[in-house]
């Protein structure tokens, strides 16, 4: 009975993001150019899809591994850092050429870096038994300061940079989703598509650490195998989306919140899914609306952004941190 | 060397932030038998059970269970050989009673349940009184009610050795009985039991063997006759302590 409803709300969700693909696909289709049009709203549409699924199978790896359900990575500064190690890159490589490489390359060896950096940093700050309940408001301090001072250091090398530099890590600073980097599309969905498999592949052993470490590891679990597995998917992931859009602080969020909302108790299969197609739904239905009616083409992110402080508040204020 | 059989602790000490919690620790615990961890609060019971599962790495020593050094043995052989439950066991996830009961089958099916797996765990279910509650989530659940379900996810888990920190907190008098009968039973077909007990008539009841600990060391062990005295609980608890007999078991009188 009660896998006959999760079904049945898999299906709605599923064919919910169908409609909203095909919206944006077919509507308001003139007659004149429509092979060009069909294919930049294909190439924008691939790229929207790849983003809301990296934010949200990101998301979900990164509740399970602090054991909580309100931080994120944005909120524990990982896209701050993913900017910050852009902006390293082009400071400490700048001279060798390496802002002359092609796109492709480059954020390879930021995503790297980045996976590099973030499992030395969290994997210490999470193995230390931060984010558990008991410990969530030290941690979520921990994570806006560590947001601010990535965010600070990425803003003062950029200062000391020459402009020209500065100004292309500038322009990918805010999340524009009208203007996904088309570019890194391929690049991007070839680290993407992979991650997303492994995490789906790891998804029983994520349900096992979810019973906390001392279940887990007397069930023989390789506990920390697993926790830096998922931890290494969460930075490509959070690293992929970056690239693509630049940060997105609240969207896994709602994404979090919303899969919890219409799946309680899911097991991890089930729960990255459904938040991989929420995510697309959200995404591609509201850049639909945003760009085609209301004509503004870069707000949607700001909605978000708006909609998740005020969900953030509210799981921070109601207690609702598991 | 160490046996096949049994628990053999050797040399195992424990220090953290420089405050030694235990010291040379050797201890060997027979198979096939009900073995009573006691001790006052702080003495070291739960230090030592964590070790021996493998829990918290070992800092010095050697620890061997049926032969396996927990050590260097995968961890997924060990789970397969003892199972481990601990004094505190929170939830991270949301589950209901049987979904959490059914993870205790992790070690042999990896998340793949075949009928066996899901008869054992109806079988554990019913064990612990638990059928009307399958359904119901965790959270949901009184004090007792959740402990019933933790100890119902260890044993359903059919290790040859159970450890136990403290599994009779919360239980109702009936229920703690209960549990001791069943883990008995257990014993009876020749599994192991390592149970850390506060109540000491349950250990005079019910364990073929006693160890006691205080301040991070053995203090005695032997027959529940041999360490449940007058002096050497009085000794143990800092506290004068009366022991009477009945049915020629000693009996504990420390409630008044
Ligand atoms: N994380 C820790 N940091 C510092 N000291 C600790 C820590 N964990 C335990 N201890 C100390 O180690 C000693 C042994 O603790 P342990 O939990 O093993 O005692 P116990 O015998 O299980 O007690 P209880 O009957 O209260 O459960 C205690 O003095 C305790 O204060
Ligand atoms: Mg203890």
């Amino acid at each position: 009975m009660r896998d006959r409803k999760t079904l049945i709300r898999l299906g709605l969700l599923v064919l919910a993001v169908g409609v909203a693909a095909a919206l944006w696909m077919f509507q308001g289709l003139g007659a004149g150019r429509r092979d060009f049009v069909l294919a930049l709203r294909w190439e924008k549409l691939i790229a929207l899809v790849l983003i809301g699924a990296s934010v949200a199978v990101a998301t979900v790896l990164f509740q399970t591994v602090s054991r909580n359900r309100i931080l994120t990575p944005s909120i524990m500064g990982f896209d701050a850092l993913y900017l910050l190690i852009q902006t390293l890159a082009v400071a400490m490589l700048g001279v060798t050429g390496f802002a002359m490489l092609p796109g492709g390359p480059k954020f390879l060896i930021e995503t790297a870096l980045m996976t590099a950096l973030a499992l030395a940093l969290f994997g210490t700050l999470l193995g230390r038994g931060a984010g558990s309940a008991e410990d969530i408001a030290r941690t979520i301090l921990t994570g806006v300061v560590l947001g601010i001072l990535f965010r600070a250091g990425a803003s003062l090398i950029g200062r000391l940079l020459d402009p020209n530099a500065y100004a292309t890590v500038q322009a990918v600073s805010f999340a524009n989703f009208g203007r996904p980097n088309a570019a890194l599309v391929g690049w991007g969905a070839a680290l993407a598509l992979p991650a997303m498999g492994l995490a789906l592949w790891m998804g029983p052993r994520l349900d096992v650490l979810g019973l906390g470490r001392e279940r887990a590891v007397s069930l023989g679990l390789r506990y920390r195998v697993v926790m830096t597995g998922a931890l290494a998917l969460t930075a490509v992931l959070v690293a992929v989306s970056t690239a693509l859009v630049g940060p997105v602080a609240f969207l896994g969020l709602i994404v979090a919140g919303l899969t919890h909302g219409l799946f309680p108790a899911a097991r991890h299969r089930l729960r990255l899914v459904t938040a991989a197609l929420i995510a697309c739904l959200l995404l591609v239905l509201g850049q639909w609306l945003f760009e085609r009616f209301l004509g503004r083409q870069a707000v949607l992110s700001v909605v978000i952004e708006f909609a998740g402080g005020i969900l953030f508040l509210a799981l921070l204020l109601k207690g609702r941190i598991r | 060397m160490s046996g096949t059989g049994g628990i053999d602790v050797r040399g195992v000490t424990h220090r953290i932030h420089g405050t030694t919690i235990l010291q040379p620790i050797d201890l060997s615990l027979p198979s096939g038998k009900v073995t009573a961890l006691i001790g006052p609060n702080g003495a070291g019971k739960s230090t030592l059970i964590r070790l021996i599962a493998r829990i918290d790495p070992l800092q010095t020593g050697e620890v061997t269970v049926n032969g396996l050094d927990v050590r260097q043995t995968p961890s997924a052989r060990l789970a397969l050989e003892m199972a481990f439950m601990g004094q505190h066991s929170g939830l991270v996830s949301r589950l209901r009673v049987r979904e959490l009961v059914a993870f205790g089958r992790w070690p042999h099916c990896h998340g793949r349940p075949g009928p066996k797996d899901r008869a054992a765990v109806e079988k554990a279910l019913a064990d612990f009184d638990l059928l009307p509650l399958a359904d119901r989530f965790m959270d949901e659940l009184s004090g007792g009610q959740a402990q019933r379900a933790h100890l119902a996810m260890t044993v359903v888990q059919e290790t040859p050795w159970l450890l136990l920190d403290e599994p009779l907190n919360n239980l109702d008098l009936a229920h703690a009985r209960a549990l001791m009968a069943h883990l008995a039973r257990l014993r009876d077909e020749g599994r192991s039991v390592l149970i850390v007990l506060h109540d000491l008539n349950f250990a005079s009841g019910w364990a073929d063997h006693v160890v006691a600990m205080k301040d991070g060391r053995i203090l005695a062990e032997g027959v529940p006759a041999e360490v449940l005295t007058e002096p050497r609980l009085s000794e143990l608890y800092d506290t004068p302590i009366t022991v009477g007999s009945y049915q020629g078991r000693p009996l504990i009188l420390h409630h008044l």
